[in-house]
């Protein structure tokens, strides 16, 4: 026990929170402005497994990184505009929407890397690139917050700035009024004016973006190749992040942090040798558990009301 | 036959053939000998006893699931916790199959009842709160298809883990557990007859019982069900019992029938299939029997096209999820529906006129 406290007191663990949390920040994103809009995308962990298939193989292609990471964009984006196409356009319903893509990103990345790698396990055959890495100055001097602060993949960064950029577009843009009135209630956005389908498949496709970002990180990023899978749950826990979070941006952020903190505990407990499959379910057995509070407690004020 | 029934099976039938025409697309594109590859795909599956086994076998855990998430999306519920339903369960029963010493008869029987139980304890909880308090069921089994998966990795690696073998498997099961093939030349087990039984008593419950009423009342219009004095709460407990417990013996059949040790070391995916196979049957408890065997013949046909050429079987999840989105296109074909619908009624405000 005094070895893993040892463990998680160094900055190493606090480091490696912030590069477990970066796709879940990315996807807990997505999951929020879809959700808030009333079209809640379920298929973040397809999408990032088709970008992080995506950003692999263009990489690999181009050798560069950056066109790596725009195909890899690109691609979630269009698989997100599948899903809108389907669920705004032919009104398939979303969650069944959402299953489709998940089915398909894990069975066609695997399919598609077959075909590039002759291979159905992992891309390593092929040399992709990874995204680079930043040093801030000044800081990377300081003892401890330094090497904690910096020396992060630049997504990881531009993961915080996302949950930012996400917080202005709900709260202080009219784009993000009108998502929150499409979501709030459809029918009174459709009275004043508002485009109903139009404001759902942008938020859709903001969400396609998120994952993009997310996905491209861990094939180019958290480790420089690609393997079957290897989103391993993380959209299921952007989305109970962002359920835990109850649809907000800021709430959402905490609790994947929180999730991370989870995530990196199991990560160190195996690296140790203890088993890691208890405390890789805490993050869904908090969600279960604020779910329950929050209902229950809605459910009682209703009951007064009554 | 109304015009809506027709209208379900035309598009139906319209989402399986487009799912056969993508297949020949890919099959096209990244077969060296595409005409040979699509006749394999095509026709091959029913040539041999043995291939026709195996779309049988396949078909039996899809109708567990396709069962279980037919009677939930009946009712109106987007549960999705079929998934860790079938992995814990039969993880619960292997530990009965396991260690359990009982005659051949008596002890699958038990690991049946077990699984059943366990199938029902995970659904309950999402059933429970959605039912009570309102709380959205999806995101709830989500949640706990993960917390299963974790508790039932533990319950392997920690429990069941055979040391002997280098993957991560169960002990053996005691071979009186196994369930007995019933084709000579195949695999099909006995898991065939029970998952028959089970869509026939799903059919039963449904259609000619009080409680199978309220349920499709419910499905149609929760608001009238209620009105109507329907008590909807426990509408949703009881559908979440037999769901759970449905999954749960697939879950356990899949186990006793096909493998002799628990072998799945991630969820096996059967969960989220069922949502397909619920959807091609418009949730009726037969047409979850033929959809479960037509997906069956598809993934044979994958199987040996895989095998014959360069064409990985993973093109089966590009089908099914093709499937998936274009059965539950509400839209699609939406024209033609209207135009039916139209003579339909005008030939009934013919009648009604003369």
């Amino acid at each position: 026990m005094k070895s893993l406290l040892d463990l998680i007191s160094t900055s190493d663990f606090i480091y490696s929170i912030f590069r477990v949390t970066t796709p879940l920040l990315f996807a807990s994103m997505g999951a929020v402005v879809s959700d808030v809009a009333g079209v809640p995308n379920i298929s973040l962990e397809g999408l990032m497994l088709i970008a992080a298939f995506s950003g692999m193989f263009f990489s690999y292609l181009s050798q560069s990184a950056l066109i790596g990471l725009i195909m890899a964009l690109v691609m979630a984006v269009a698989f997100s505009g599948l899903l809108a196409f389907f669920t705004l356009h032919y009104k398939t319903n979303i969650i069944l929407g959402g299953i489709a893509i998940n089915s398909l990103a894990s069975g066609g990345t695997i399919f598609f890397l077959y075909l590039v790698a002759h291979d159905k396990g992992t891309s390593i055959s092929l040399a992709s690139k990874v995204l680079p890495t930043i040093n801030i100055p000044i800081i990377q001097d300081l003892p401890i917050v330094g090497h904690i602060i910096s020396g992060h993949n630049i997504l990881t960064y531009l993961s915080l700035l996302a949950v930012l950029f996400t917080y202005y577009l709900l709260k202080k843009t009219a784009l993000g009024f009108h998502i929150r009135a499409v979501g709030e209630k459809k029918e009174a956005a459709e009275s004043v004016g508002i485009n109903v389908t139009k404001i759902q498949a942008i938020a859709i496709l903001f969400s396609g973006l998120m994952c993009g970002f997310g996905g491209a990180f861990m094939s180019m990023g958290y480790v420089s190749w690609f393997s079957r899978d290897m989103i391993s749950g993380r959209g299921w826990i952007a989305l109970a992040a962002e359920s835990m979070g109850r649809q907000t941006v800021l709430g959402s952020a905490l609790t994947s942090f929180l999730f991370g903190i989870a995530d990196a505990l199991s990560n160190a407990l195996a690296s140790m040798g203890y088993s890691s499959d208890l405390v890789k379910t805490i993050p869904y057995f908090a969600t279960l558990i604020g779910i329950t509070i929050f209902s229950v407690r809605i459910y009682r004020k209703s009951k007064k009301i009554a | 036959m109304n015009r809506e029934k027709s209208f379900n099976i035309i598009r139906t039938l319209f989402s399986m053939v487009a799912a056969i025409l993508v297949a020949f697309i890919i099959i096209v594109m990244v077969s060296k000998n595409p005409f040979e590859s699509i006749q394999i795909f095509l026709l091959k599956p029913l040539t041999s006893k043995r291939y026709i086994g195996n779309i049988i076998e396949a078909a039996i855990p899809l109708i567990f699931s396709g069962l279980s998430i037919s009677l939930l999306f009946r009712t109106g519920l987007f549960n999705l916790g079929g998934e860790g339903v079938f992995y814990f369960s039969g993880i619960i029963g292997s530990i009965l199959a396991i260690w359990l010493k009982l005659p051949p008869i008596l002890l699958p029987l038990a690991c049946f009842t077990a699984s059943a139980i366990a199938g029902t304890a995970v659904m309950l909880v999402p059933g429970i709160l959605r039912a009570k308090y309102n709380a959205n069921e999806m995101v709830t089994s989500l949640m706990m298809n993960s917390i299963v998966l974790g508790i039932g990795s533990y319950i392997l690696n920690n429990i069941l883990r055979d040391p002997s073998v280098a993957n991560l498997v169960s002990y053996k099961y005691n071979s009186d557990a196994l369930l007995p093939v019933i084709l000579k030349g195949t695999r099909v087990h006995a898991g065939f007859l029970i998952a028959l039984l089970c869509a026939a008593l799903v059919y039963v419950y449904i259609y000619k019982t009080r409680s199978g009423y309220e349920i499709r009342v419910t499905g149609t219009n929760p608001k009238f069900a209620q009105y109507s004095g329907i008590n909807v709460t426990k509408v949703i407990i009881m559908v979440h019992v037999l769901a759970g417990a449905i999954a749960g013996v697939g879950g356990m059949v899949e186990c006793l029938g096909l493998h002799r040790r628990f072998e799945w070391t991630g969820l096996p995916g059967y969960g989220f299939d069922g949502c397909m196979i619920a959807m091609l049957a418009n949730n009726n408890p037969f047409g979850v029997v033929g959809a479960s065997l037509f997906v069956g013949y598809l993934r044979v046909g994958a199987d040996l096209v895989n095998r014959s050429a360069d064409v990985p079987t993973e093109m089966i999840a590009i089908l099914q999820s093709l499937i998936i989105l274009l059965i539950s296109a509400e839209k699609l074909l939406k024209k033609y529906r209207q135009r039916w619908i139209e003579k339909d009624v005008k030939e009934v405000n013919h009648e009604v006129a003369s």
